[in-house]
């Protein structure tokens, strides 16, 4: 659920990235509120990746700042953190869902370790309810507990990719990062993941950031939408009078460009 | 009177730069005021803005030029310049907007589409599941069907499970899209008996209805949209 009269938890500041004479990204600017979608679309090579490695402190920017507030209310500048405060941040409050699940699971750890190893990090040390909370998120995740001591490996893409969801909710993180979270997956398997995602945002009251070049990904998921091209924001708005109503030319050429978004 | 809604000087028109940067104005100086408790009905032929001018107060469209100013009982926004986040707060309190189809949620059982929407406006859960059975079985959607996602339901069917989404809240505004379009008599007379008691409860509506009976019997003003039209020389 938005939040507005909550202050933002997430703020992006004049964020530019170049590489070399090359733009990654410019001018960037926006306030993410505690239970807000933001949905960020454009074509690869758009600046999307790129923006999103800057707000998550994967990437340092040339210019501009990313301001998070903290759990304990302070806003910090994450350039300002060291690098053990912004792992701390990644693995708690922090979600990351990629889009191979390769990259956010440990493909040789069971199910159950890969959930768990997200508790351990913060300190929690009784197996047996480490493994009841494994449980527990494999069931809300719709995977069959009786999976919990198999490997990603065994895993279709879809199951990997709900694991993945899994490891990262544990720690009840307030901000989510994801990547084309559903790209690579049969259509059929999408669906089912979209529908379990927009009911772990809602229930949860998460704040997401969403990297998509999929506009039906985006309107079923997300409040809000920043179009970018060549690393430029060039519109923003409530994300169904964007895609119904586009103003710039680029935009029309996106939604004109699917069939149904 | 107790204006909910006043619109002033909204002009809407599109500018399609994939076809050679045509502009299409389809509305200019739409200036009109719903009251509490009653229902606006916007007349016309087909083609004439009533859709564009409906989808401009839900802030789906972006007006050109105008003002849109909505009453939530407390303050007055103006949907026009209010950002993003304050249209979603409008649109989960204020405003509720049923359309003609029903936009399937994959998997979402018919009962728990409308209750979702109660809940959004603040209901607690289970009253938000009481008042959703309450409104199917108003709109006399067979029970064997409300634990199912409408996916495969009859266009009559998921219409009823979208009017009763609209209505699952506590909106003191409702834009009604055609919302009898593809119902049997027997429904629509439950939707008229829906609008009547909302009505009395101090709901204000504005729709479009093409049904000339149920625009007869729901409508307490009739606007034609064509006064709006924009100046001849312009649209060529």
């Amino acid at each position: 659920m938005t939040n507005l009269s909550a202050s933002p938890l997430l703020v992006a500041e004049g964020l530019s990235k170049f590489y070399g004479s090359r733009i990654g990204c410019r001018n960037v600017n926006f306030a993410l509120q505690p239970g807000e979608v933001l949905a960020i679309v454009g074509e690869s090579g758009s600046g999307k990746t790129t923006l999103l490695n800057l707000l998550s402190g994967q990437l340092a920017p040339n210019a501009g700042a990313v301001r998070y507030r903290m759990r304990d209310g302070e806003t910090k500048n994450l350039l300002d953190l060291s690098e053990a405060e912004r792992r701390f941040l990644a693995r708690t409050d922090w979600g990351f869902v990629h889009q191979d699940a390769r990259n956010g699971l440990r493909m040789g750890v069971s199910a159950g370790g890969n959930i768990g190893e997200r508790l351990m990090g913060v300190g929690d040390r009784h197996y047996g309810r480490i493994r009841e909370t494994a449980r527990g998120w494999l069931d809300r995740v719709e995977i069959d507990t009786s999976r919990i001591d198999d490997k990603p490996t065994q895993f279709s893409g879809g199951m990997r990719q709900r694991l993945q969801i899994a490891r990262n909710l544990v720690t009840h993180p307030r901000l989510v990062f994801m990547d084309e979270p559903t790209g690579g997956l049969d259509v059929s398997v999408q669906a089912r993941l979209l529908d379990l995602i927009r009911g772990l945002v809602a229930d949860l009251g998460l704040a997401v950031v969403l990297v998509t070049h999929d506009l039906a990904v985006a309107r079923l998921l997300s409040h809000r939408i920043l179009v970018m091209k060549d690393g430029h924001v060039i519109e923003a708005g409530l994300t169904d009078r964007v895609l119904d109503d586009p103003q710039e030319a680029y935009t029309q050429l996106l939604v004109s460009s699917v069939l149904a978004a | 009177m107790n204006p909910v809604l006043q619109v002033s000087g909204l002009s809407k028109a599109f500018h399609l730069h994939l076809h050679g940067g045509k502009h299409l104005p389809v509305v200019e100086g739409v200036d009109f005021v719903v009251n509490a408790g009653e229902c606006v009905v916007l007349g016309g032929p087909s083609g004439a803005g009533k859709s564009s001018i409906l989808k401009a107060i839900y802030g789906n469209y972006l007006a050109n030029s105008g003002a849109i100013i909505l009453d939530d009982g407390e303050t007055a926004m103006d949907v026009v310049t209010a950002s993003p986040g304050a249209i979603i707060t409008l649109r989960r309190h204020t405003m509720g907007y049923v359309s003609q189809f029903l936009r399937v949620i994959p998997r979402v059982p018919a009962l728990e589409i409308v209750a979702e929407a109660a809940r959004a406006a603040g209901l607690p859960a289970d009253e938000a599941l009481e008042r959703a059975g309450r409104l199917l079985a108003h709109l006399n959607l067979p029970e064997r069907l409300w634990n199912l996602p409408p996916a495969t339901f009859s266009g009559g069917e998921q219409q009823r499970v979208n009017i009763a989404r609209g209505f699952a809240g506590n909106h003191r505004f409702l834009i009604l899209d055609e919302p009898t379009a593809s119902l049997d008599a027997v429904n629509r007379e439950a939707v008229i008996g829906l609008i009547a008691e909302r009505k009395a409860q101090g709901t204000a509506f504005l729709g479009i209805f093409h049904d000339t009976e149920v625009r007869e019997r729901v409508a307490d003003r009739i606007i034609d949209v064509t006064r709006f039209s924009p100046a001849k020389e312009i649209a060529a």
